[in-house]
């Protein structure tokens, strides 16, 4: 059992728990993930390790309210316990001295995309993000990210803060100025991501996106999170999640994702209903 | 002296009509009166084959002699002596090719259900209450196990029994590895292995659950932490793929998803358990081995409509235990002998079915099985909207790639030493399915018992 010492809501149904996890926080690096189970009848779902302290052995976690499984996460208090929390999983990002790295994040994307951009800079790289949300209620980690950043660029969907666009829009104005990018990181929904990608292609900046396909167990056993790479097969968990975004087939993803769509909404009419009667 | 009686005491199954509408045992085992009659058949030979053809050693005629005088706490003392999890054992070990095989009682008739009888003793003992056997005194050692499936447990409960000081870590949520991700509760009930797990806690093992070797904490790590020996029980948990056209379409599951979904996670009752599996209406198992039965069985409990068995060679090279197989086709599982699939054919996105090809057999292979050989135009589809992949597994590289010293053969098994358990690395054993690729639950039991003596011998050198 992992005990949460400290709750937070970020926005609305978006919350973050500080775990504590001594042996996951002495081993996590940036771009893993852990594995958590909220309780026995619970299912595995996978989430990012979205900061860490090893000497006190937390690990935090940001996480969307979507479905059954994040909205029982939420429910829980601090000084509640998780059932089962595995990790730290999937192979860390490759951080190196690439010069300029621009971040993209979308809505929870910020989760790994923080330590990321902590990283970078640490390396001295020059890092620009361009964060966006749906609107400006939804925004957060604003100054986080400004702290591990040399630029921060916001956009909002309905304009309600900084530019009304997206953050593809935010990115190929940093492209359109002309100064050398060496690379971009990207991760949130498969939709921005691919078309993050498609954006970066054009303008020929090798791109890292940190995948979100479906998972069970997250150590290569299942394969349900099995993506397309170069033509090739590969497991998310084990391989990933960070892969070449020019080269994900992001549509055999979304397709994937939308896998168990039925159930998912099955599921959750029952758990609103019950809720609603309690 | 009583007459020989040549046929044995029938077991009790559940219909083949009712069963399949549940996930309930099918076999219900012996009672008392049953169990004791069976045992009187046994001859009690002076120079026992069947001990010969058990994996483990278990002094078979002994604990069928108590049985046979109602004596059942000594008969389940004595299987505890060779073995920590009998009930387990006594249901899925395939005894029909191992002590019951040379039983002499099988030359005139059949042989004496070992198995039902090892299967008695260790249900009895769950229902009366489970002794735990007084420990030595602690010898003052540490030593790790990784992987909670047969060959873990078995290691870490007869380590405890030498008096050392075991830590069993698991990646998953619970123990039992395959016991418990892999065969369905209507083979293997849970409940069965939560008890013999807990059997081997009790005598001390500290488990760690949720532990992955090589990412929470390494071989390296362990030794600093004083650690003497550790052994890798950690299974071949990773699923093999065709490679043909369709394999990542929506409906396309390897074995080991299907069954973990059904077994580890409960999806056959979702939604009161929150994982989700795909009901399936027709459903095509490639493969025709133990795991593919497992998953063609598990679809009919599901509510297909359909369960298909889909097999490049025919009935006579198929690896399945005949009971396995016997017990699917009584469920109405349909076999599809000489039949190879091509290609996963696609509906926007989800299976719509497979296009196959005939096989005829040819010379026999490496693997002295007549080689399976297409028939050149002789493509054919067959309609279905789940297909589960069940074509074998190998080991996770994982801990191979972050342990140095560690060896690894070309067929991704851990190279170690099979007299002794000895990996490439002093200090590191194992045994178990990440030595041979994939075998039996006793196999990896016995590997187990082989590196407990030599990681006794190890540690007392070193002490
Ligand atoms: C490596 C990895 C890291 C992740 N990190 C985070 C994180 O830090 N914070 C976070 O909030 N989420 C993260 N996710 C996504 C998270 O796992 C899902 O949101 C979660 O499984 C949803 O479970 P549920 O039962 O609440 O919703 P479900 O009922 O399963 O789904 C509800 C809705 O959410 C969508 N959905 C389900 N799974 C995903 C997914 N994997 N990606 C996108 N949409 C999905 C479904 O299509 C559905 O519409 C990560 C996923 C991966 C693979
Ligand atoms: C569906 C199915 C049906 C079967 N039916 C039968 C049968 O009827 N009779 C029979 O005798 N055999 C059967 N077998 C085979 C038998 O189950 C295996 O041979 C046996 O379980 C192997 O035991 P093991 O301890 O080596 O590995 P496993 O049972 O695979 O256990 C390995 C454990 O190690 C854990 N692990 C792996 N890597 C790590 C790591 N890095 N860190 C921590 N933990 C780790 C895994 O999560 C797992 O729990 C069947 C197998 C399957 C898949
Ligand atoms: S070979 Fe058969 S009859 Fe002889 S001791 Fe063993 S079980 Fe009994
Ligand atoms: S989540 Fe099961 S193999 Fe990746």
């Amino acid at each position: 059992m992992f005990r949460i010492l400290r709750k937070e809501e970020l926005a609305p149904s978006i919350k973050l728990i500080d775990v504590h996890a001594p042996m996951v926080a002495r081993k996590a690096r940036p771009g893993q993930f852990v594995v958590v189970r909220v309780r026995e009848e619970g299912e595995r779902i996978p989430l990012t390790i979205a900061d860490w302290k090893p000497n006190s052995g937390i690990v935090t976690i940001v996480f969307q309210e979507v479905g059954v499984t994040s909205l029982k996460l939420g429910e829980l208090e601090e000084g509640d316990q998780l059932q089962d929390l595995l990790g730290p999983l999937g192979q860390p990002t490759h951080i190196d001295k690439f010069g300029t790295v621009v971040c993209v994040p979308g809505g929870v994307g910020i989760a790994p995309l923080f330590p990321i951009a902590r990283a970078l800079q640490e390396q001295g790289n020059m890092v620009i993000t361009c964060m966006g949300a749906r609107s400006q209620n939804l925004l957060f980690w604003v100054d986080r990210m400004r702290s591990v950043s040399d630029e921060v660029l916001i956009s909002t969907d309905d304009g309600s803060f900084g530019f009304h666009g997206f953050t593809t829009d935010l990115l190929k104005q940093v492209i359109s100025r002309g100064t050398k990018i060496n690379m971009v990181f990207t991760a949130g929904p498969a939709i921005m991501m691919k078309k993050v990608a498609e954006v970066t292609a054009l303008a020929g900046i090798p791109t890292i996106a940190s995948l979100n396909a479906m998972m069970v167990d997250g150590t290569g056993m299942c394969g349900v999170c099995r993506v397309m790479v170069d033509g090739k097969t590969r497991f998310t968990c084990v391989d990933g999640p960070d892969f070449d975004a020019h080269k994900v087939d992001f549509d055999h993803l979304l397709s994937r994702l939308a896998v168990y769509k039925a159930e998912e909404k099955a599921a959750l009419d029952l758990y609103l209903k019950r809720r609603g009667v309690k | 002296m009583s007459p020989v009686e040549f046929k044995r005491i029938p077991v009790r199954e559940q219909s083949p009509q009712e069963r399949v509408k549940n996930f309930q045992e099918v076999a219900l085992g012996y009672n008392e009166e049953e169990a004791v009659a069976e045992a009187k058949r046994c001859l009690q030979c002076k120079n026992p084959p069947c001990r010969s053809g058990c994996p483990v050693n278990i002094d078979i005629p002994k604990f069928i002699k108590h049985i046979a005088e109602r004596e059942f706490m000594e008969a389940i003392r004595e299987l505890k002596r060779w073995n920590n999890l009998p009930a387990i054992c006594g249901r899925v070990c395939p005894q029909e090719r191992q002590c019951e095989q040379p039983c002499v009682m099988g030359k005139r008739g059949d042989p004496i259900n070992i198995g039902k009888l090892e299967r008695f003793a260790a249900d009895w003992e769950l229902e009366h209450g489970v002794e735990i056997p007084s420990l030595p005194e602690p010898v003052g050692k540490k030593v790790a196990v990784v992987g909670a499936g047969p060959a873990g447990l078995t290691v870490a409960g007869n380590l405890a029994r030498a008096g050392i000081q075991v830590t069993l870590f698991e990646a998953l949520h619970k123990e039992g590895g395959v016991l418990v991700y892999g065969i369905p509760e209507f083979r293997l009930p849970k409940k069965i292995v939560a008890a013999e797990a807990d059997y081997v806690k009790r005598l001390g093992v500290e488990v760690k659950l949720d532990v992955l070797v090589g990412r929470t904490i390494t071989i390296d790590d362990l030794f600093g932490e004083g650690y003497e020996a550790v052994f890798l029980g950690t299974g071949a948990g990773l699923p093999l793929l065709l490679n043909i056209p369709g394999e990542n379409l929506n409906g396309v599951f390897s074995a080991n998803e299907y069954l973990i979904r059904s077994n580890l996670m409960k999806a056959y009752l979702f939604p009161e358990f929150d994982t989700p599996t795909k009901r399936g209406k027709k459903v095509a198992v490639i493969g025709a081995g133990d795991v593919s039965m497992d998953c063609a069985r598990t679809a009919l409990r599901l509510g297909a409509e359909k369960s298909m068995i889909i097999y490049r060679r025919s009935f006579e090279e198929m690896p399945a235990r005949r009971e396995e197989y016997h017990h699917a086709a009584e469920e109405g599982v349909e076999f599809h002998w000489l039949t190879a699939p091509v290609r996963i054919l696609e509906d926007s996105g989800n299976v719509a079915g497979l296009e196959c090809v005939r096989m005829q057999l040819g010379e026999p292979d490496a693997s002295g099985r007549r080689k399976p050989i297409p028939i050149d135009g002789s493509n054919f589809e067959i309609e279905a909207d789940i297909v589960v992949i069940a074509i074998g597994t190998t080991p996770n590289p994982l801990v191979t790639m972050t342990t140095p010293g560690l060896k690894m053969s070309p067929h991704g098994t851990l190279v170690v030493d099979k007299k002794t358990g000895k990996t490439t690395r002093p200090g590191v054993f194992a045994g178990g399915d990440v030595i041979s690729g994939g075998a039996t639950v006793i196999s990896a039991m016995g590997e187990g018992k082989i590196a407990v003596e030599n990681i006794l011998k190890y540690l007392e050198a070193k002490w």
